[in-house]
């Protein structure tokens, strides 16, 4: 509807009629100080909304700044968010619901200074949001600090000399940036600081909230507004004052307008049946194992470390360990922990195997260490608690542990490996050990899961992986009972 | 409403007004004042001389607060408000 044809302008249906949400006793206007340009722009985006029949399909995502307590205001859905955060919030906001229309309004402070990353990408990515940047040139809620967008030679209360560009650098001219990107479909600036500016704005607002209806995807409308208060000046001055300082850095432009060109926004419908996500995750493939928790078992729970050279099979084995607990109903964790190398570093993870819920899954005090080299066997011996386990590789490890008061296991690990042709199946051999010394699992019963725990790899490596567990097994058994 | 109000006119609600004076600034037909008498906030709000608004709308777009002004134009008629 232009506006030639309303027979009243009044306050638009865009807005709540009584703001319930604002505390203390107005709950029948704003916040906002005499002169502030929030209020013009809140009125268009709620007249717009109105206009186009949207309200309730309509989420606006309050920053912080003065328009933090925009959702005392619109009749829309409405979120809070951190600073600087509403582009990313939009985001998850726009994609969980691609048929609203959402809007993030921010300010400078808040959009180009704390949340700079979150804008560019979130309009980097396209998404289909309008954002509102209304610049002041000034942080306005916090009593009037330096901005990114404040001007050169701007006084403000961190800047009481003027902002010196030697120290404080250049302006930020945000729309030119966002320009730069591929994407956005709509940027534009424009002013509040007379009559026809404020209508040009009205058509800006309208045609950004046009966009995001239809999902043309990224509009950015930046709008030069008042801050009579930080500015320390009248309102009407205060427009001048745009005119005159703010429109020579921040040109008043059209940047870029390609939506009537543009096809509706379409992304891949994400995965979010529970059924289907067990499916992808073959979570039924693992659950069918019925096996038994062995009551004579020398552990009931279990909070083992393993470590060693990255490359010797450490994740492996807690990841094996902590399917086949799995498969045996237990509860477990899995925690990995390692240097950014991906062979030859130092690396550990954290396995518990237990009955009651996990907690913390790292083992701090672990019950059991398995330590494949020498250095981790003298790191590690020493959390072990008293009476627990340790299981050392004795092929590469040649000093006797330290601790006298926990059980000692030395298996050539890698030797049996070697043995069985495949210094890659250590892992195995320690999963045979584990079984061994803890009683919880049957090696047999261990075999029968080869399928699932090396899904898609030959028959040939999960018959060596099956000798293997055997071994180590047998070996422990052997010597140790 | 008034029946006796000339058509269209701007509507200021004097208690919500906060006088910042935007409006008085983009009247193109200076119908609009500061008036003499403070509001229950303590502004000298704005008001309508009471002839001479030609219904631009102006007063409204440029008002920051939503429910302050309100314009009714020359064809306006009752029902509008549901």
């Amino acid at each position: 509807m232009i506006m030639a044809q309303k027979t009243v302008l009044r306050k638009p249906r865009g807005f709540i009629d009584v703001y319930k949400h604002k505390p203390g006793a107005e709950k029948d206007r704003t916040h906002y100080c005499p002169g502030c340009g929030h209020g013009i722009l809140h009125k268009l985006i709620a007249e717009a909304l109105e206009d186009f029949d949207i309200v309730d399909k309509t989420i606006v995502i309050s920053p912080v700044g003065c328009s933090v307590f925009a959702y005392y205001y619109f009749h829309t859905g409405n979120l809070q968010v951190p600073h600087g955060r509403a582009p990313a919030v939009a985001t998850s906001v726009s994609r969980a619901n691609p048929d609203s229309v959402v809007i993030s309004y921010q300010g400078d402070g808040d959009l180009a200074a704390i949340g700079g990353n979150n804008i560019l990408q979130a309009a980097n990515r396209g998404e289909n949001m309008v954002v509102f940047f209304v610049n002041n040139a000034i942080y306005g809620m916090t009593g009037g600090q330096m901005a990114p967008t404040t001007l050169e030679g701007q006084k403000t209360t961190t800047t009481p000399y003027g902002r010196n560009v030697k120290t404080d650098g250049y302006p930020i001219q945000v729309c030119e940036i966002i320009n730069q990107l591929t994407a956005p479909v709509y940027v534009v600036r424009t002013s509040l600081h007379d009559m026809p500016n404020i209508r040009k704005t009205r058509a800006a607002v309208r045609k950004a909230i046009m966009n995001a209806r239809d999902k043309k995807g990224f509009s950015f409308v930046e709008v030069l507004s008042m801050c009579p208060s930080g500015w320390k000046m009248d309102s009407v001055p205060a427009q001048a004052w745009i005119k005159e300082n703010m429109i020579p850095r921040f040109p008043l432009n059209t940047f870029r307008d390609i939506s009537e060109n543009t096809p509706a926004v379409e992304r891949p419908v994400p995965v979010m049946d529970p059924a289907e996500v067990k499916k992808i995750l073959e979570y039924d493939a693992l659950s069918d194992s019925n096996l038994q928790k062995n009551s004579d078992a020398a552990y009931d729970k279990v909070a083992v470390r393993i470590a060693g050279f990255g490359g010797q099979g450490i994740m492996s084995t807690g990841i094996a360990l902590a399917n086949v607990g799995m498969e045996y109903g237990y509860n477990v964790s899995w925690l990995p922990s390692y240097g950014p190398e991906m062979r030859g570093g130092t690396a550990n993870c954290s396995v518990k195997i237990q009955e009651d819920t996990i907690g913390a899954s790292e083992c701090t005090e672990p019950d059991m260490v398995i330590a494949m080299n020498q250095p981790s066997l003298e790191k590690f011996e020493k959390i072990i608690v008293p009476g627990g386990a340790l299981i050392y590789n004795s092929t590469l490890i040649s000093i006797e542990p330290a601790r006298t008061d926990v059980k000692v296991y030395p298996v050539p690990i890698t030797g049996i490996a070697d043995e069985l042709g495949d210094t890659r199946v250590q892992s195995m051999v320690n999963v045979g050990a584990f079984a061994a010394v803890t009683g919880m699992f049957d090696p047999g019963e261990i075999e029968n899961l080869m399928s699932s725990l090396f899904k898609g790899k030959p028959e040939k490596v999960m018959k060596l992986n099956e000798k293997a567990v055997r071994k180590g097994y047998e070996y422990v058994k052997e010597n140790f009972s | 409403m008034n029946e006796n109000r000339k058509y269209p006119f701007s509507e200021i609600d004097p208690d919500i007004c906060k006088g910042c004076g935007l409006c008085v600034a983009s009247c193109p037909k200076g119908v609009l004042v500061i008036s003499e008498k403070l509001n229950s906030k303590g502004f000298h709000y704005s008001e309508y001389v009471g002839e001479g608004c030609i219904g631009c709308g102006n007063c409204f777009y440029t008002c920051p607060e939503p429910s302050a002004v309100t314009v009714y134009m020359k064809n306006y008629v009752e029902e509008e408000v549901s």
